[in-house]
């Protein structure tokens, strides 16, 4: 997308975000869900469209821009990017690499208008070592039978559809070739969703279980190659821990603003608390974090937009961006003193919100063996 | 029926300003610029109208610096079909913008123009007037309802006392209040789209029309700082404190 509509596009997501967005997280965190007509709007403005490519009406953003925009997004509250990044982050991403013309004209301009989807890889006996997954795809005459649970699945409960990762070989095979996606629309008969779970914190997104028993599939329902799909998730979570580490990076400067308002306004000993240098050390060095994640959040899109493979730095810039944002959150409940502990306040939620940021698409351990293995395998090969 | 839509860039209406050290203006340099909440909403207004089948075509028309021209692709992007760009760098007063318009409306004859009731700069509040009355077209001013039919217009204003409404014979001037329509954001779809559309740049020589200022300023001064007020208790108390102020006798 030209730079002179993305830079008129983001002052509009800006001003969208102060005055619509986050004027409505009261209300969000009372019902626990968007309300329709902010969703419905969030359609108009194009939000769920932005990665596809615009002969599937999308608006065909590169990464940086895709990733700027999520970092934009997450000044509001993180319900917003969940409801809008499966769809524009993994799933468009895998569709875009491995899905055949027909899969492409068939759901990329259902993503991009708004149906909602969902990623499932983590099960109930699987999560970081996602390839050890239980849930099977048998080839059954031209189609395919798929039975298992995913567990945790982001959107599921209101989700159209859901890209689901599935053993198609009993056997685990070198470079998880035992895993294939499928594209499974949601009212096929044998799904079910389970009960939301109950979460610490973003409120208005929902996670559970998706059950599958004896789910017939066509055969183009298989997105890729037989045995291609775990590379395929793999690769699309590259461009996810983007999203998160940019989630983590919009979300850290909100608390931080907030913090600076309270310092303003509170007063200790007769004076601003802004005054104290204690504070002003936590405003300060929470700026200088949050300004080196977004430093390294657009250098590494810089670098996949330009073709390099930024698995270690994808990799290294969620893992400093979200540990970074669980620093700062739990700084400005600091700065707040005991109103940050209250629910009343903003900085108790900003501190629950961020906490999963550590945690999915990738823990920090998995995501620092990885990087360090990449290094090793590189000093290795140097050698 | 055409409607034409002026348009001001202006200092964003979240930018505190600040006079500049020598009392010549305010400080413009890395302010951010946006249009002028009132002309969103007469922009607004306009799409409103085409979408009730009542407009068929909004052209949107800026008199000011060449980055005018972003405020005319948010307009276009908003759902104008087409802009009009009058370059110049000197200070824009009312009455020479009124004139430009008024040359405008001359040659583009639209049913309608809308523009809002004062730019957020300097509120001058006179353009639509000053424009209303060199067109010699009816007007109503601060409108917080536009409902045209057939070949006139009842335009309710929010005046002093309350609501008025006023029956125009079109074409007229209407001038937007805040309470006239909520404006809607630029979607990504249509700010794409809007990049395609048509943007006529041109200068005030165009429509012969001088800009050099008439007026001179002589010096701009920060509002005096307002002291803390006190609280009363009673009306009677209330009553003493002014007395004693030399408010009432
Ligand atoms: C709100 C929410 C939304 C989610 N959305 C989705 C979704 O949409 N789709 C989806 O597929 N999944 C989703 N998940 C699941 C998420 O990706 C997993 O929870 C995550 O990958 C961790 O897996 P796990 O919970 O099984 O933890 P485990 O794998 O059991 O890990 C437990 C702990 O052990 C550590 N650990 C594990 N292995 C090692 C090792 N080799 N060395 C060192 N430490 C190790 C981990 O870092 C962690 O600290 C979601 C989870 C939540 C809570």
């Amino acid at each position: 997308m030209d730079n002179d509509v993305f830079d008129q596009f983001i002052e509009q997501l800006q001003r969208y975000v102060r005055e619509r967005l986050i004027p409505a997280e009261k209300a969000i965190i009372e019902a626990d869900a968007i309300p329709d007509d902010i969703l419905a709007e969030m359609r108009d403005m194009g939000l769920f469209g932005l990665t596809m490519p615009e002969e599937y009406g999308g608006a065909g953003m590169n990464i940086a821009q895709y990733v700027r925009t999520i970092r934009e997004l997450s000044y509001a509250m993180p319900c917003y990017r969940s409801i809008t990044s499966i769809n524009i982050g993994m799933v468009c991403s895998a569709l875009k690499r491995g899905g055949t013309d027909a899969q492409k004209a068939e759901w990329l301009p259902r993503l991009a208008a708004g149906e909602i989807a969902s990623f499932g890889l983590t099960e109930p006996g699987s999560g970081s070592d996602s390839a050890a997954m239980q849930t099977s795809a048998v080839k059954s005459g031209n189609g395919w039978v798929l039975n298992g649970t995913k567990r945790y699945i982001t959107n599921a409960p209101f989700a159209n559809v859901a890209l689901i990762m599935a053993r198609t070989n009993k056997e685990a095979l070198p470079k998880n070739a035992h895993v294939s996606a499928f594209i499974v629309p949601m009212d096929t008969p044998g799904i079910t969703v389970g009960k939301s779970d109950k979460k610490m914190g973003q409120a208005g997104s929902h996670i559970a279980d998706i059950i599958m028993e004896d789910v017939k599939l066509p055969a183009d329902a298989l997105l890729g190659a037989e045995g291609g799909g775990f590379v395929m998730a793999m690769q699309s979570l590259d461009n996810g821990r983007l999203s998160v580490g940019a989630a983590a990076a919009g979300y850290a400067r909100r608390a931080l603003d907030s913090a600076l308002r309270y310092a303003n306004e509170r007063k200790a000993f007769g004076e601003p608390i802004a005054n104290f240098q204690l504070i002003q050390q936590m405003l300060a060095e929470s700026e200088i974090e949050i300004y080196a994640a977004e430093c390294m959040l657009e250098d590494a899109c810089r670098r996949a937009d330009a073709g390099e493979n930024v698995l270690r730095k994808a990799a290294a810039a969620k893992v400093f961006a979200t540990e970074m944002c669980g620093r700062v959150v739990d700084r400005v409940v600091q700065i707040y003193g005991g109103a940050g502990y209250l629910a009343e306040y903003d900085a108790e939620r900003f501190f629950r919100d961020a906490r999963i940021y550590r945690i999915y698409e990738g823990t920090t351990q998995i995501l620092q063996l990885q990087i360090a293995k990449h290094m090793l395998r590189e000093w290795a090969a140097q050698a | 029926m055409k409607i034409l839509v002026p348009v001001k860039r202006v200092v964003d209406y979240n930018v505190k300003v600040r006079v500049k050290s020598d009392g010549t203006g305010v400080d413009l340099a890395n302010v951010k610029m946006s249009m002028n909440p009132f002309d969103e909403i007469a922009v607004e207004e306009a799409i409103r109208l085409k979408e009730k089948g009542i407009a068929t075509e909004i052209v949107v028309v800026s008199i000011g610096v060449q980055q005018s021209q972003e405020t005319l692709r948010t307009a276009l992007a908003m759902g104008a079909d087409r802009a009009i760009l009058v370059v110049t760098d000197v200070t824009t007063e009312s009455l020479t913008v009124a004139k430009i318009l008024a040359k405008v409306a001359a040659e583009e004859q639209p049913g309608l123009i809308i523009l809002g009731k004062q730019a957020i700069d300097d509120d001058a509040n006179q353009t639509g007037q000053m424009l209303a009355a060199l067109l010699g077209w009816p007007q109503g001013t601060f409108a917080s309802a536009v409902v045209p039919n057939g070949d006139r217009v009842a335009v309710t204003r929010e005046v002093d006392g309350g609501l008025e409404t006023v029956d125009l014979k079109l074409p007229a001037v209407v001038t937007t209040d805040l309470r006239l329509n909520e404006p809607r954001y630029a979607s990504l779809p249509n700010i794409m789209k809007a990049k395609s559309k048509p943007l006529a740049s041109k200068t005030p020589a165009d429509y012969g029309v001088d800009p050099t200022p008439r007026l001179t300023i002589t010096k701009v001064v920060e509002p005096a700082k307002r002291s803390a007020g006190t609280k009363v208790k009673t009306v009677d108390e209330l009553i003493e404190k002014l007395k004693n102020a030399g408010a009432i006798a």
